[in-house]
């Protein structure tokens, strides 16, 4: 079996997770205060629970899903972009036929969402969704708008940077990831709570989308580039 | 050569304009003859009601067996789902109970639901464990549920009564629910 060591047992996934994700209490980001769990967490030495994962195959989601811009009867307001990039694991090997989602705010910073209460537009030719699976070796693309940065109530005049959700599975449950990307040279990246809740300065720059002009549609589209990278496995699993 | 991680971010407030379509907390159809309905309440550290969070879950099938079957294809039994607390900071799937799954070792694991927790000011999901009431001898054996102190291993034990499973999730304070680090 895949990814079973010589004993038969599933061969578990590093856990370097730990010394780059946010921790759970930042108390700068105010709605972290009384969702952190302040009981230490319990150590769980990965067994076939955690090494699965959901499966997702090619026929669930459509292959326009992916482009934001044709959603609708219109064109939607805003600077088109094509944001592409790889989903790999921690050694550099790709991970195909996972499940991207996004989402986002429009192009004014608004989202279309009851609690959205921010007094700019609500563009009727953009959702703001969008879903696609990397194909087999690990690419993903989306076309969209970029989003515009929005006021938030953590702290006085708090502003979110621009950003998109990105939502990404990989082979087990332990490798499922849900992030956001933002953008070179945004001034807003400095005073904002929840991209400064990552503590390493070198992973919070992996947060950050890189121009791509290679990418770019002539006379149409700017591109940005973003890889997204999962944890790997604990060791090399045994060949068969 | 080693690549460094991508650093995980709130899902925020927003999520459920993409990610909770409403079928998705029915691993199986309504009315599917023995199925069993995973239920309770997310709860903050002031013990009040967390809305708009996201639990996913993850589960063996009756036999205890992984699913290979492809999500939102139709195709049998996926073991995924996903569920968006409601104003009331509830959750409900409709599910199966799993059946024991292989432990390392080769002895077996007390049937159970792996979850995880997402929501706005979590800054990277909350995981655990959801086992049976019903479940005394294989709880008592399982080498996870085991791990945790004897005086908390009970908030991740759902009450089953009936067809009908249920949990409350406490993220902070007394009677915080037992996290793992995976």
């Amino acid at each position: 079996m895949p990814g079973s060591s010589p004993s038969g047992d599933p061969v578990g996934y590093r856990r370097d997770n730990l010394e780059i994700d946010p921790p759970y209490l930042v108390p700068e980001f105010k709605s972290s205060r009384l969702r952190a769990p302040r009981q230490p967490l319990i150590s769980l030495r990965h067994t076939l629970s955690e090494v699965t994962g959901p499966v997702f195959g090619h026929k669930s989601v459509a292959g326009h899903e992916n482009n934001l811009t044709t959603q609708h009867d219109g064109a939607p307001i805003g600077q088109r972009i094509v944001l592409s990039g790889r989903v790999l694991d921690g050694d550099g090997r790709q991970v195909p036929n996972t499940l991207i989602e996004m989402w986002q705010a429009n192009a004014a910073g608004r989202y279309i969402h009851k609690w959205d209460r921010y007094d700019a537009p609500v563009d009727p030719n953009f959702s703001g969704v969008g879903r696609c699976l990397t194909d087999d070796q690990g690419r993903y693309e989306f076309v969209t708008i970029k989003p515009g940065p929005y006021p938030f109530a953590n702290h006085h005049n708090a502003w979110r940077p621009a950003h998109i959700h990105l939502s990404v599975f990989g082979p087990a449950f332990v490798t499922r990831l849900v992030t956001q990307m933002y953008f070179p040279g945004d001034p807003l990246l400095g005073q904002d709570p929840v991209f400064n809740s990552v503590p390493g300065a070198r992973a919070r720059e992996r947060l950050i989308c890189r121009f791509d002009l290679e990418a770019t549609i002539p006379d149409w589209a700017n591109a940005y580039r973003f890889d997204l990278v999962l944890r790997g496995r604990d060791t090399t699993p045994t060949e068969r | 050569m080693r690549h460094e991680l991508t650093p995980s971010q709130t899902v925020g407030p927003y999520f459920g304009i993409a990610m909770t379509p409403e079928e998705a907390s029915l691993l199986v159809p309504e009315g599917t003859p023995g199925s069993m309905s995973l239920t309770g309440t997310v709860l903050d550290g002031e013990g009040e009601p967390v809305p708009e969070g996201m639990i996913e879950i993850w589960q063996a099938d009756r036999a205890g067996a992984y699913p290979s079957a492809p999500v939102g294809e139709g195709e049998g039994f996926t073991g995924f789902g996903r569920c968006h607390t409601d104003d009331d900071g509830k959750y409900r799937f409709l599910t199966v109970k799993p059946g024991l799954v292989p432990a390392p070792g080769g002895g077996v694991q007390a049937p159970h639901i792996n979850m995880a927790i997402f929501g706005g000011g979590l800054l990277k999901p909350l995981r655990t464990r959801v086992y049976f009431s019903d479940e005394t001898e294989a709880n008592a054996a399982d080498t996870v549920l085991t791990t945790v102190g004897p005086e908390r291993r009970h908030l991740i034990i759902a009450r089953v009564e009936g067809d009908t499973a249920t949990l409350d999730i406490r993220l902070q304070g007394d009677d915080e629910t037992p996290f793992f680090e995976a």
